[in-house]
């Protein structure tokens, strides 16, 4: 029974806030690989194109939510992303054809474009201070939880509860569903194909007759579509605020780094490595080590290897790991 | 036109832009942007050696901003007694036992051959050392919190004078950099970027959550300064005689006078580091290290050892970055971590350093100048501009209200603007290299 207790326990406090953290991370992270992979940059702005598609989602929802249309249990912001992420489609490829072509066709280095993506960010990030403020925004609705801590209790007898909020079971579906979407779209497609040759080998694929600007003008939708995704996913489990988004920039570029920069694979084992170890050195083990250890041994401290403060200094210190150890990451990324 | 004139007179804009807000606002105000202008000056210098100089892409000037900030507390500060009778030997022991742990899994590392043992070696000395110094640190920081949380509640400084804060800030900063330097130098030039992107982040964790070292989100305030009190020289009779000879009120007088103190003090240390900077750039030395910028390969191959310099250039302009930290809180009075935002200590210097002109370190001190009054005008200027375009609308407009209380955000707007037009229409900035 103590060990059902702890099983319990680990999978409430630990296994599903970081599998749900994990699979935002990975969408933010996808995205940071693909502009990688094929327009060969490390993007700063990608917190706040995430910030951005979140907050034309966030808007939209309130617009729904004004005119009475709901989506039964489940969040009303579901309906209003498809509309975030042509908003934020719209912006990027504004941002792509008024800033980044010049630069493409300089063929400027590499460190250029991530300064001119600084701008960018500079950009992005008034911008959405400027339309919906630096505060924190909550949008989410519709049923709370799908599993609630005392109905499983009651159900199974144990006396520790299992909570499955109903932003978490989305966030895992949608994830599911959107990296499926993306493998079979670069794998089966002819454009996909066309992607992934142009990350390859630039000149052969110029040489096949692939036209660049396509590419170029697919990925930054991608993005678009990847960012907005990862945004309101992370707003509806947390919440909306343009700063944390600018944060999450560490999280993302760690776990794209740990995996390989430009492998989409390695982006979002990635994302879990980073989201796992974050939960799990954060988490205060008290409660489970007491179901586990004998009479008599149980910790008498919280058991928290790091306070949550410090959930950055985890995920820096495995990408620092990972970089020393194996630059190109765990997944042989490229190097630009 | 001629290069020299061209240079004078863009100074002289920025020189008169700031007597306008004087004449305009208030003296006090264009002072203010002076004081901040030339510290910012000096950070940029620190970051033009090492972006202009050498090609490093350095994202994490904001910590060593806050860690010449830091510097200043724990050098000028009075030390607490009681704290360090309660638990300041365990906590610097516990610190001490950190480290050794560390250098102890280094050494295994280096020492032992490539196998599962050297593996399981450092994992057992990593753990093993982690939750011995938890247990030896722990305890101590406890009893170091427990000492009058509300009025101090950490270890305090050394009390010695304040200036000489300055170039112990430069030392803590030249510090960190060496550790990240000898880990991150060396990968590619992204991988710096996040490093040092991260690294910034952790210092400023440190700094709100270790309150036993600078009390942490509940700031230290008063820190001694360099310069008298206003209220101090306003008790002083021969003070408000002199200043009534100039027919100055005594108030206005002190402030003023306390804030010119301040500019000539920057204006020292920043003449003094624009000259080094100047004499390394046109020195056998600043000539290599342009050379390994420009062609790392070709440097290598005349024998210059690539790491070891960037990792020279890189130490030193963190250092200078440092001193800069320590002058801003040394003239705030106050060490508030909760105020460090990246967009404002990171990423807007290096707007100053393209808009001025990399490489050039006249250009990274009028770059620093400008932008920093543009960081602070812009706001009047765009609540200004606003309040015309909607003066149309009827005030209890919701659009024309929201519009007016957002006017505060056009700044980064602003910034992000000029960055992608000098980026684009001028990428050698201002004033370029020559």
């Amino acid at each position: 029974m103590d060990l059902l207790n702890a099983i319990v326990a680990i999978a409430n406090y630990v296994l599903v806030p970081a599998i749900s953290y994990g699979s935002q991370l990975a969408l933010g992270a996808l995205g940071v690989t693909l502009i990688y992979g094929i327009l060969r940059f490390s993007n700063f702005a990608h917190g706040d194109t995430m910030a951005f598609g979140t907050m034309v989602t966030v808007l939209v929802t309130w617009w729904f939510q004004s005119l009475g249309v709901s989506f039964g249990p489940l969040p009303t912001a579901l309906l209003a992303l498809p509309l975030g992420i042509l908003g934020c489609m719209a912006l990027l490829l504004v941002t792509d054809r008024a800033v980044y072509r010049f630069y493409r066709q300089q063929k400027a280095k590499p460190v250029i474009l991530v300064i001119v993506s600084m701008g960018v960010m500079f950009i992005m990030n008034g911008l959405v201070r400027f339309i919906i403020g630096p505060d924190d925004q909550r949008f989410s609705d519709g049923a709370r939880f799908i599993i609630k801590a005392r109905e499983f209790k009651q159900a199974t007898g144990l006396s520790e509860g299992l909570a499955i909020k109903t932003t978490q079971g989305i966030t895992i579906v949608t994830a599911v569903v959107v990296v499926a979407l993306l493998f079979w779209f670069l794998n089966r497609t002819r454009t996909g194909k066309s992607m992934r040759a142009y990350s390859d080998n630039e000149d052969l694929a110029l040489l096949s007759g692939i036209n660049p600007e396509r590419v170029v003008l697919y990925t930054w939708m991608i993005v678009a579509a990847l960012a907005t995704i990862a945004g309101v996913l992370y707003g509806l489990d947390k919440s909306f605020k343009p700063f944390v988004y600018f944060q999450l920039l560490l999280p993302i570029f760690a776990s794209a780094i740990v995996g390989g920069l430009g492998n989409p694979i390695g982006a979002i084992a990635g994302g879990f490595i980073i989201a796992f170890s974050e939960v799990t050195i954060t988490y205060a083990w008290k409660k489970v080590l007491g179901y586990l250890m004998p009479e008599g041994l149980q910790p008498e401290g919280l058991v928290q290897l790091l306070s949550t403060d410090y959930k950055f200094a985890v995920s820096f210190v495995i990408l620092l790991i990972v970089l020393l150890f194996r630059p190109t990451g765990l997944f042989r990324g490229k190097a630009v | 036109m001629n290069e020299t004139v061209k240079n004078v007179g863009l100074f002289a804009l920025v020189g008169a832009l700031i007597l306008i807000t004087g004449f305009m606002q208030s003296w006090n105000t264009a002072i203010l942007i002076l004081n901040m202008g030339l510290i910012s000056a000096i950070m940029s210098i620190g970051v033009n050696l090492q972006w202009g100089f050498a090609g490093l892409f350095n994202v994490g000037i904001m910590g060593f901003v806050a860690l010449g900030g830091l510097a200043v507390v724990l050098t000028s500060m009075p030390p607490v007694t009681e704290a360090w009778a309660a638990g300041g030997l365990r906590v610097l022991s516990g610190l001490l036992l950190g480290a050794a742990t560390i250098a102890a899994a280094v050494i295994a590392h280096r020492k032992m051959r490539p196998g599962r043992t050297r593996g399981v070696v450092m994992i057992v000395i990593l753990v093993g050392g982690f939750f011995l110094y938890r247990a030896v640190f722990d305890p101590g920081v406890e009893a170091v919190e427990a000492v009058n949380p509300a009025g101090t509640g950490y270890l305090g400084g050394l009390g010695l004078p304040v200036l000489l804060a300055w170039p112990v800030g430069g030392l803590l900063a030249a510090g960190a950099a060496w550790l990240i330097g000898k880990t991150a130098l060396g990968l590619r030039s992204d991988y710096l970027a996040i490093a040092t992107l991260g690294i910034a982040e952790i210092i400023i964790a440190v700094l709100k959550n270790e309150d036993w070292l600078a009390r942490g989100v509940k700031n230290v305030v008063g820190l001694p300064r360099p310069l008298p009190y206003e209220i101090e020289l306003q008790n002083d009779p021969a003070f408000v005689a002199r200043v009534a000879g100039f027919g100055l009120d005594p108030v206005t007088a002190s402030t003023l006078y306390v804030k010119l103190g301040y500019s000539v003090l920057f204006t020292v240390v920043l003449l003094i580091l624009l000259w080094m900077a100047q004499m390394a750039l046109k020195s056998p030395w600043g000539r290599m290290m342009r050379a390994i910028r420009d062609n790392e390969v070709a440097a290598e191959a005349m024998g210059k050892d690539v790491t070891a310099r960037h990792l020279q250039i890189f130490v030193l302009g963190s250092a200078i970055v440092g001193i800069a930290g320590a002058m801003m809180t040394t003239l705030d009075g106050q060490l508030t971590p909760g105020t460090y935002q990246p967009l404002r200590f990171t990423f807007l210097i290096w707007v100053m350093v393209i808009v001025g002109g990399s490489g050039n370190n006249f250009g990274a001190v009028l770059g620093a100048m400008l932008i920093w009054f543009l960081w602070v005008q812009v706001e009047p200027i765009g609540l200004w501009l606003l309040q015309v375009l909607t003066s149309g609308m009827a005030d209890a407009n919701p659009l024309k209200q929201h519009l007016l209380d957002s006017a505060a955000h056009m700044r980064l707007l602003t910034m992000g603007v000029i960055l992608l037009l000098v980026l684009r229409f001028s990428p050698r900035g201002l004033i370029p290299e020559k």
